[in-house]
């Protein structure tokens, strides 16, 4: 038998353990790798008793240092603040179109005027602002109650019939409801509505239509139906609705009315978050 | 089956482990069971380090290897400290990796982040170039420039100067507690931690302004993670250069492991040529050296090996391939009259045929082939890469949420962010315009009065674009989904880049 260097129980030997004629060779480890495992053994011991360590049954051990990592968010959070606090203040004293006319405190009101959205504004205007139904898309370029930084400003502050005191408050009569127009006067008044922006079947319907809508909706939206901002009275005649531009959705609106609610933020969030979410929303396109 | 296995086990000849294989029966009826005694022949399963004492080599190679270890050690020390001018604006460190900054400078290059594949790069082109080095000539990396070598043979110059050589070192051990053991130790302790610290101090100036961060770390006032950085690289140098030496390529260290993968039979490796050397044995004055062979066995070989084996026994794992046997091997051949090169770099298949000749090193072998070949490939792409790598890199995101809007009078519009990196060390101003959209298309651009948008010297600016198509430019549309171009223009010297993009509408109602 050629013996080769190092490799059979006879150079090295074995640990004494054998199983069915198969032997564990003798390969030592260095000794020094046995002391750096104790020396890890002596090192989590250090560890339990200086950090978090053991589940209690309520609780835990919270060590010698007191660590905590909850602890260590909010300082985060708070060192965070105080960071933020200068840009802020100075957001909070400034108006609307000094804080647009200054990269920098723009750049920062886009910034935060974006987290604000998402956690306030998008589970009804949806994540990227573009609405829904009975929801305003926020960056087209129609605006119920103005499109001005002064106008958006205002809406989030006091709301849409959100009981503010200051709130945006009108209501549309539900003419079908409380029995204002007879049904037949309802489609025709809605066949005029739709011819406004072209879109008539029916234009002899339309042609009755006409003076009914200018004695009960001219008042609000218009002699040409092109709406009224200061009274949250949409313009007819464009190609965008709100709530649908087929016929049946036109005549259930004059039935029954309509008349979105958007709660007041002033009170939910502080004036200077307020701010940032106006330049926020007229600066995703829509702004006037 | 586990009453087969006990029954195996019992049958089984006996006296395996305690010795005598005696009668399968202690007494009349009784049987002799053979269990074996872990106890009396246990050896310990913890080796304890036998201290390797290298004597000093003299001759080529550890001339190459003084050399070698001069270059490297000039080059970790000293790069920090090269200047590198890049303007007003930028660093003017040759090689700086600024991790705040997220640049990584290296002289005419700078790497930003996102360009991390020119690193990704380099590593596989010294992968290529270790395994083809390996497969040449073995463990060269190993042997000479392993900054592991480098560093414990710098660290056995330090003893050696401090203890004397060989001998001298083995005396001093002797007297553990002699005073003269005592203070040549401390020495030589001090020396290496000297060594030590300076080799920690240069890793941390790679990280920020050399000369700012050295009268910082002298006035006490550097980043605590300098201090820190510089213990641990301190404490690194000094165990594992100083105390652990050998053992971190015995027992830490993966590419003895995998080096072997890279051998073949036409590899140069540092060999002892057993079919000179044998049969070995001690030579007189006037004895013939007919009959025997060439080595003396001197074990001069064994003395300067700095891992302590016998490159007689063959190659080994321990071997470094450091050549420094080849040294200490030549000059004790040329003192007995004998030819050089009893130990030398030769290949297997050359020590197989022994002395019917020597066949010439065989090069162009596949291995070899295929790593060049690699290397030119991840070079040349590397280059090409280099070569066009743009100064003004434009990005492009689609909104997606919504992909498009549509606005009152019928028309669309999509929004984009749009994000200019100037990788020039000056400020420049870009105005943006758009390209391929039917007539009347409308660019406005959030917070950029008057359409320019300033970029800082080597660095990003986002801008918010908005691209909107009024009902005839809808009309005019073929598709739900254009192509068109941003055109992005340097204003002060009108050089243009385009950037590709899509513009996105509702379903279009063809006309049947």
């Amino acid at each position: 038998m050629t013996k080769k260097h190092g490799d059979t129980s006879e150079d090295v030997g074995t640990t004494g353990h054998e199983w069915d004629g198969i032997e564990e060779l003798n390969k030592p480890l260095p000794k020094w790798w046995l002391y750096t495992f104790y020396a890890c053994i002596i090192w989590a011991i250090g560890y339990w008793i200086l950090y978090p360590a053991w589940p209690l049954v309520s609780g835990y051990t919270k060590g010698y240092l007191g660590y905590s990592q909850r602890e260590r968010v909010a300082e985060d959070l708070a060192q965070a603040q105080t960071a933020q606090a200068a840009y802020r203040k100075k957001i909070a004293a400034s108006d609307l179109a000094a804080i647009q006319a200054d990269p920098e405190l723009l750049n920062f009101a886009l910034a935060g005027g974006a987290a604000a959205f998402g956690d306030n504004c998008a589970p009804c205007h949806g994540r990227g602002a573009q609405g829904a139904f009975g929801y305003p898309n926020l960056r087209d370029d129609v605006w119920l109650w103005g499109g001005s930084l002064d106008a958006i400003h205002q809406t989030i502050q006091h709301g849409i019939r959100s009981g503010d005191p200051e709130m945006r408050n009108t209501q549309m009569p539900a003419f079908g409801k409380l029995g204002m127009l007879k049904p037949d006067q309802v489609n025709d008044v809605a066949e005029y509505v739709l011819s406004l922006s072209g879109n008539a079947d029916d234009q002899a319907a339309a042609g009755r239509g006409a003076p009914i809508f200018a004695a009960n909706c001219s008042p609000c939206h218009g002699k040409e139906g092109k709406g009224n901002q200061a009274l949250g009275a949409p313009n007819l005649t464009d190609e965008l609705w709100l709530y649908g531009g087929d016929k049946a959705t036109v005549i259930e609106t004059i039935t029954n009315s309509r008349g979105g609610v958007m709660p007041a933020w002033t009170g939910r969030l502080d004036p200077a978050t307020i701010k940032e979410l106006a330049i926020y929303v007229h600066s995703l396109g829509g702004g006037q | 089956m586990a009453m087969t296995e006990v029954q195996e086990r019992t049958n089984a000849p006996v006296g395996r482990r305690n010795g005598d294989s005696g009668p399968q029966e202690a007494a009349p009826g009784v049987i002799r069971s053979d269990v074996p005694t872990v106890s009396d022949e246990r050896q310990s399963l913890y080796a304890g380090r036998t201290k390797v004492y290298p004597k000093e080599a003299h001759g080529t190679f550890r001339t190459v290897k003084w050399i070698v270890m001069a270059v490297t050690l000039g080059i970790y020390y000293l790069v920090p400290w090269i200047r590198w001018d890049r303007g007003s604006y930028l660093p003017d460190q040759a090689v700086l990796i600024d991790l705040p900054a997220r640049r990584f400078y290296f002289f005419f290059l700078e790497i930003w982040p996102q360009e991390f594949y020119y690193v990704t790069g380099l590593l596989v082109l010294a992968a290529l170039a270790l395994f083809l080095v390996t497969s040449i000539a073995g463990r060269v990396w190993c042997g000479y420039t392993c900054p592991q070598t480098v560093w414990t043979d710098l660290m056995i110059a330090v003893e050696r100067f401090w203890q004397g050589d060989r001998n001298s070192r083995l005396r001093l051990d002797k007297h553990p507690w002699a005073f003269e053991t005592l203070w040549k130790k401390a020495t030589t302790h001090v020396t290496w931690l000297l060594i030590a610290v300076a080799t920690g101090g240069a890793w941390v100036f790679y990280f920020a302004d050399a000369p700012t961060l050295a009268h910082q770390f002298l006035t006490f006032q550097a980043p605590t993670v300098a201090y820190l950085f510089v213990g641990i690289f301190t404490a690194s140098t000094y165990v594992l250069g100083g105390i652990a030496r050998e053992q971190v390529c015995v027992y830490m260290c993966p590419w003895p492991r995998i080096q072997g993968a890279m051998f073949d039979r036409d590899s140069l490796l540092i060999s002892y040529r057993a079919w000179r050397g044998e049969p070995h044995g001690p030579h007189k004055t006037g004895q013939s050296w007919e009959g025997r062979g060439d080595c003396v066995d001197c074990r001069q070989c064994v003395a300067v090996c700095p891992t302590g084996i016998d490159i007689r026994n063959g190659p080994q794992l321990e071997c470094i391939q450091c050549a420094l046997c080849i040294d200490a091997c030549d000059a004790i051949m040329t003192k007995v009259d004998r030819p050089t090169g009893l130990i030398a770099y030769d290949t297997v298949r050359n020590l197989e045929v022994g002395d019917k000749g020597a066949q010439p090193i065989k090069l162009i072998r596949p291995r070899v082939v295929l790593y060049a070949v690699a290397m030119v490939v991840v070079a040349a792409i590397m280059l090409v890469a280099l070569a066009i790598r743009p100064e003004l890199d434009v990005n492009v995101l689609h909104d997606r949420n919504p992909l498009y809007v549509r606005l009152s009078d019928g028309g669309v519009r999509n929004g984009f962010t749009m994000r200019l990196l100037n990788k020039r060390y000056a400020p420049r101003a870009f105005k943006i315009s758009v390209q391929g959209l039917p007539a009347g298309a409308k660019l406005d651009m959030i917070g950029h009065e008057g359409g320019v948008v300033p970029v800082p010297p080597d660095n990003l600016q986002s801008v918010t674009l908005y691209v909107t198509l009024d009902k005839p430019g809808v009309k005019a549309l073929h598709d739900d989904d254009t192509h068109f171009s941003f055109v992005i223009t340097d204003i002060a010297d009108g050089t243009t880049v385009e950037h590709k993009a899509r513009f996105n509408g509702p379903e279009v109602e063809h006309e049947h």
